[in-house]
């Protein structure tokens, strides 16, 4: 642990891990069900996407620190094609410079994968997928209204796995009607067998406007009951960790490479990355490292600014070939704001909180020392880290603090 | 003095009181149609909006008799409730007669009874009169009856009108000129006037409302109040007609208004008799009493800040309302507030929204209680109307609570569940008989304390609306009371205390708590609701934790939506009360206090 990394600053003032660079691909061949993210069910507006987002890039060339990790996500990055692909990272690395060991991750679905597009991926330098794989029972990737069938996914995992790509992580999604803890434990087992670096099992939210959440106002179907979706969280944290996955976050898990005190000795997530394979450029959300997003609908963060680009291609691909930055809209926090999402945000990682920055205060130590006795926390050097069960209450959490 | 007439419009609730006052006050031609507006003499928007009658109050009205001799007709209006029976008994004892309102289609009811039972006592001439003779489900023959047989009247003196069209006025005013008697008294003799009510007016100080029954007043006399004393020079006189109209004096059998920079309401006594300082009447008028609050809550602001606020609109509030008391009082739970004291159940909602309303203050009012008696082993005896100074089980020798008789008149399809309900309501001694066939007078004596929990609502509901009643104070009686307290995780929330029979302990407290159950989010550890009397727990719920409560997914790097959704629900704690580490929300105090029965 000679080599320190993480959030610590550097003298120049850039994040250890550099900053985070985003860039959303709005497209999809077909929505899924339960989908939040802006996306639009066509491809043919990629070619001005792509020519609007060059202009993106070159309007924030410079404005940004060092970057340590790229993620295009979406919609559907893994639609594009090499060539478009290739155009747009050139573009990338042409304006922004990174660090030496940046981590470059592709959100991938199951179907656009074969053995050469694997091998192009690669080429093109990056280093990280994250497949969409949701379910490997037909029934649940039907309800989810998800493109590709079990099989796929399960030829997908079997091609990275051939292939050897250097970290890929899994979704998963859990709390679908009918799920028990048996069908849910068995698909997580079959995941694992392909060894993923990562998983991300996230339980489904019924999202407002999309067409699940209009199916389960009409009545169309039942989700799992709070105690049968506690169950199931608990079955895939206590799988993962059982399997030597760290729950390094409410949703996320990480592969530990090597055994020993690993980071809850330290308290902290960020250093040393070798031993965690962690996604770093999430992790920059978490830990309030600023990120810069291009495409529509993207978040950025820099120092004490949010910004956020319209949720509509059109009205980026306006924007931008006006020569405007396609804001759609701002805020500044407040020292107190500040304070407020480093709260919650450390409340839902391993990292946890300072202590000293939310407690002292008699009302505070006694909401502490309230949670640690009923073992929604513990107290690791001057950190208060969640645990497993404060994980399942993680949006009550900060309360205690406030 | 043979040209005055005094008298008041006595009826059960709707059946037509403000409606006929109107009818009369427009063929008096006091006021043009262009300005009139319904319930004219009732003047507090909430008397309004409830049709109901709060402050007694009079107009004097002009009118030319068939015979062609001019009147003054005072007509005392007077408020309808029970809750303020002692105003009704003064101002009728200021009146000569009564017209006795009865509804044609609902006939005589539980209040009708009370009504002329008062104004007999009062010795007056009583008209009865029957309203709404329009109505199709109008039954004139069916209502002489009763008035022959349950009111002992005489039928063929009824009256017959319809106050909503306006027919058969006349013939009331007629007979109020020929049936009831002209006022007595002696102009030469010491002044007496009786003090039926007083209303506040900001630039002229209280306006009192008196009825001269012996001697005269001018403007410049010093008046003295019988029952403290103190005395003031008169600076006007006046009667009513709707505004003040001021006169040189006021003489024995007249019916008006002194002005005499009495400060506030509080320094004039309903019920008491002004003289003159330097020549008294002998003795004051019959019949005063101090009125003492039967109903007692606590007044809490919905935001302890804002207690100083709402102290200061307290004490503008009893400037114009003399029978309010209160006192300060505190709770850990609800902070600081005040403890006030009703004349009863109407009396408190009357100031509960008006509080609200005109003086727009946001409060909570805790459970009603009566006042109870305590007499201890060491042979004192006290009285206690808040649980917070329940004297010590240990000391207690015995308890006494108020009770009262209710007087019920329904159909008799009903008597079984009325019944029931009486004796739910710990009713004793029941005795009923039937004044006409198919209807019952039931009598029972009950426990105030049951009397002012929604007993009239559920009057009501058994009866299908058709059960009436009227209540009147016997005193206290032995009882076995209990102080019953509420435990959230072990702790007790003092604003929650009740003093209450032992019988009725526990349902109460099962009632609250699974209340609050309802009412208080769940939290990240178990909720223990108890209730308990001294050691003993007696009711019991649990509000289970959070077993999860997480947002999968944090959007991306939408951090915003989440951070205000979070700043959102810390806004929310700000409003909660402590309750030891447990959040109690406003409305579950609301919730609590605002119902007795599910």
């Amino acid at each position: 642990m000679t080599k320190k990394e993480g959030t610590t600053p550097r003298k120049d003032g850039s994040p250890a891990d550099g900053c985070g660079l985003y860039v959303h691909v709005p497209f999809c061949r077909k929505k899924c069900r339960y989908c939040d993210f802006y996306s639009i069910p066509s491809t043919s507006l990629v070619p001005q996407w792509l020519s609007a987002l060059a202009t993106e890039i070159a309007l924030y060339a410079g404005s940004f620190p060092r970057f340590g990790s790229l993620y295009l996500g979406g919609g559907t990055p893994s639609l594009l094609g090499e060539r478009e692909l290739g155009d747009l990272l050139e573009e990338v690395f042409r304006h922004f410079s990174f660090s030496g060991s940046p981590e470059i991750t592709l959100e991938a679905n199951p179907d656009d994968m074969d053995r050469d597009t694997l091998r192009a991926w690669r080429r093109l330098g990056i280093n990280r997928l994250s497949l969409g794989v949701q379910s490997l029972s037909e029934e649940e990737l039907l309800f989810l209204g998800r493109r590709h069938t079990a099989r796929q996914a399960l030829l997908a995992l079997e091609r990275i796995r051939s292939e050897g790509f250097p970290h890929f992580s899994v979704d998963l999604i859990f709390g679908l009607p009918g799920q028990s803890v048996e069908t849910w434990g068995k698909t997580l087992e079959r995941v694992l067998s392909f060894h993923p670096s990562h998983l991300s099992c996230y339980q489904l939210t019924l999202s407002e406007g999309t067409p699940l959440w209009a199916l389960k106002r009409r009545g169309g179907f039942e989700p799992p009951g709070e105690e049968e979706e506690r169950k199931l969280f608990l079955c895939a944290s206590e799988t993962l960790e059982g399997r030597g996955y760290v729950h390094y976050e409410i949703s996320n898990f990480a592969l530990r490479r090597r055994r020993g005190p690993g980071f809850e000795a330290e308290g902290r997530l960020e250093a040393p990355w070798g031993d965690l394979s962690v996604c770093r450029h999430n992790l920059k959300y978490w830990n309030r490292t600023s990120y810069l997003g291009l495409g529509p609908s993207a978040h950025s963060f820099l120092e004490k600014r949010r910004w956020w680009n319209h949720r509509s291609v059109e009205r980026y691909c306006e924007d931008l070939f006006r020569g405007r930055l396609p804001v759609e809209g701002e805020e500044f926090l407040s020292g107190d704001q500040a304070r407020l999402e480093a709260l919650f945000l450390g409340l839902r990682t391993k990292t946890g909180i300072v202590r000293k920055d939310f407690c002292g205060s008699a009302d505070t130590e006694r909401a502490l020392s309230r949670l640690v006795r009923q073992g929604y926390v513990n107290v690791i050097k001057d950190r208060i880290i969640p645990t497993r069960k404060g994980f399942l209450v993680a949006d009550r959490l900060p309360m205690a603090f406030l | 003095m043979n040209s005055i007439r005094n008298f008041s419009i006595i009826a059960h609730i709707d059946h037509g009181k403000s409606t006929l006052a109107d009818r009369i006050i427009q063929y008096a031609g006091l006021v043009d149609e262009r300005n009139f507006r319904d319930q004219i003499l009732d003047t507090m928007d909430i008397e309004r909006e409830r049709g109901i009658t709060i402050k007694s109050q009079s107009v004097t009205l002009p009118y030319t008799s068939r015979s062609g001799e001019a009147f003054d007709l005072n007509l005392i209006d007077t408020p309808g409730h029970v809750d303020f029976s002692y105003e009704v008994s003064r101002a009728l004892t200021s009146c000569e007669g009564v017209l006795l309102l009865v509804d044609a289609s609902q006939g005589v009811e539980a209040q009708t009874l009370a009504n002329l039972y008062a104004a007999l006592e009062h010795d007056l001439a009583v008209i009865p009169v029957i309203n709404k003779i329009d109505l199709p489900s109008a039954n004139i023959d069916l209502v002489k009856q009763q008035i022959e047989i349950e009111l002992g009247l005489d039928p063929e003196g009824a009256l017959l009108c319809s106050a909503k069209k306006g027919t058969g006025i006349e013939e009331i005013l007629e007979a109020v000129t020929l049936r009831i008697p002209p006022p007595g008294g002696t102009r030469e003799a010491p002044l007496a006037a009786l003090v039926f009510d007083a209303q506040y007016d900001a630039f002229r100080g209280t306006i009192v409302s008196v009825r001269v029954f012996e001697g005269s007043l001018r403007p410049g006399d010093t008046i003295r109040l019988m029952s403290n004393g103190r005395t003031y020079k008169v600076e006007e006189v006046g009667v009513f007609r709707l505004n003040k109209e001021p006169k040189k004096e006021l003489v024995c059998g007249e019916v008006g208004y002194i002005l005499a920079g009495i400060k506030t309401v509080r320094d004039t006594r309903i019920g008491d008799t002004i003289t003159l300082d330097n020549d008294p009447t002998p003795a004051p008028l019959p019949g005063f009493k101090e009125v003492k609050p039967v109903v007692f809550s606590s007044m809490y602001p919905i935001d302890s800040d804002d207690y100083l606020v709402l102290a200061e609109a307290l004490e503008k509030y009893r400037l114009n309302d003399a029978s309010l008391v209160y006192q300060k009082d505190s709770s850990a739970a609800l902070g600081q507030g005040f403890r006030c004291g009703f004349l009863g159940l109407l009396h408190l909602e009357i100031v509960q929204e008006r509080m609200e309303r005109e003086y727009d203050q946001s409060i909570i009012m805790t459970l009603p209680s009566v006042r109870y008696r305590f007499h201890l082993k060491d042979a004192s005896s006290l009285e206690v109307d808040n649980p917070q100074y329940y004297p010590d089980p240990a000391k207690i020798q015995r308890a006494e609570e108020p009770y009262v008789r209710a007087q019920v008149l329904f159909p008799d399809r009903y008597m079984g569940t009325v019944i029931n309900l009486c004796l739910e309501r710990r009713g004793e001694n029941l005795n009923h008989y039937y004044p006409t066939p198919g209807r019952i007078e039931l009598t029972c004596e009950m426990p105030l304390a049951e009397m002012i929990h929604e007993f009239y609502d559920r009057l009501k509901t058994v009866t299908q609306g058709y059960g009436s009643f009227d209540y009147e104070w016997i005193g206290y009686r032995e009882s076995d009371l209990v102080k019953m307290d509420i435990l959230v995780n072990g702790e007790r929330v003092d604003a929650l205390s009740l003093m209450i029979h032992h019988e009725r302990a526990r349902t109460r407290a099962l009632h609250i708590v699974n209340r609050l159950k309802e009412e208080i989010p769940r939290h990240l550890f178990k909720i223990a609701l108890q209730g308990a009397i001294g050691g003993t727990i007696i009711a019991r719920s649990t509000i289970p934790p959070f077993r999860k409560d997480v947002t999968a997914k944090c959007y991306g790097g939408d951090i915003t939506r989440k951070r205000k959704l979070i700043e959102k629900q810390k806004k929310g704690k700000k409003r909660m009360k402590m309750v030891g580490s447990v959040e109690i929300p406003q409305s579950a105090f609301v919730k609590v206090f605002q119902s007795y029965d599910d």
